[in-house]
């Protein structure tokens, strides 16, 4: 379950939908706009997706999770457009049996999302803007 | 052939648009094309080493050939954009 989105993420909302009975554990990652980066003040994020290759390499990244652990559901929802300090940019959930795999897919998501998938920001502070992006 | 590209980012704020068409001869390759966008937005050509390219959403290396209807993601580098 994929999504980039203008609207705010709503943490509840991905994991409930990906709970299944069968389900002992489901772990979650929110990223979240912080007042600071690189030692500069943040007034605001502006994120920027390649919205169709972005879902594809999402599901490039469950299909690596599946090789490597034993889960039931992912989901990976990202906003786009601007956000305030502490609005949440992702929500990653994984549901699995147990919660080793479900948080260890978890983290893995996250690193490789940040690695492989087309999605820039730019952080605007009071003295400019720069933008950020893949692989950082 | 015509070749849909899309820009991001910082490449898009430079080009002013989020997508072009480029025509290019039959048998070009994506560095063909980079040549042609440069040529096009010589503001573009600042970023040229580290922008990479995507045939069709996948990365694709600057050999790589392209066809009629191929749309090329520019991808602006890991870090970039200026201060104001």
């Amino acid at each position: 379950m994929y999504e980039i989105t203008e609207k705010p993420l709503s943490v509840e909302g991905v994991v409930s939908a990906i709970t299944r009975r069968t389900c002992g554990a489901v772990a979650s990652f929110v990223g979240v706009v912080r007042e600071s980066s690189r030692g500069r003040q943040i007034s605001y994020l502006e994120y920027e997706a390649y919205p169709e290759m972005a879902i594809a390499k999402m599901r490039q990244i469950e299909g690596e999770i599946r090789q490597k652990w034993e889960i039931e559901q992912i989901a990976i929802h990202h906003r786009v457009g601007r956000l305030g300090i502490g609005e949440a940019s992702v929500v990653i959930a994984v549901a699995a049996a147990h919660r080793q795999p479900a948080l260890e897919a978890c983290a893995y998501a996250i690193e490789r999302l940040k690695q492989i998938v087309p999605i820039w920001k730019k952080e605007v502070s009071p003295d400019g803007s720069t933008w950020v992006g893949m692989g950082s | 052939m015509r070749i849909q590209v899309r820009l991001f980012a910082a490449a898009r704020e430079i080009v002013g648009h989020g997508e072009v068409a480029i025509e290019l001869k039959e048998g070009s390759t994506v560095g063909d094309l980079m040549e042609g966008i440069f040529s096009r937005f010589p503001g573009l050509k600042g970023m040229a080493g580290s922008l990479v390219f995507a045939v069709n959403r996948e990365l694709a290396e600057r050999s790589v050939g392209l066809r009629d209807g191929d749309e090329v993601g520019v991808i602006p580098p890991v870090s970039g954009g200026t201060d104001v």
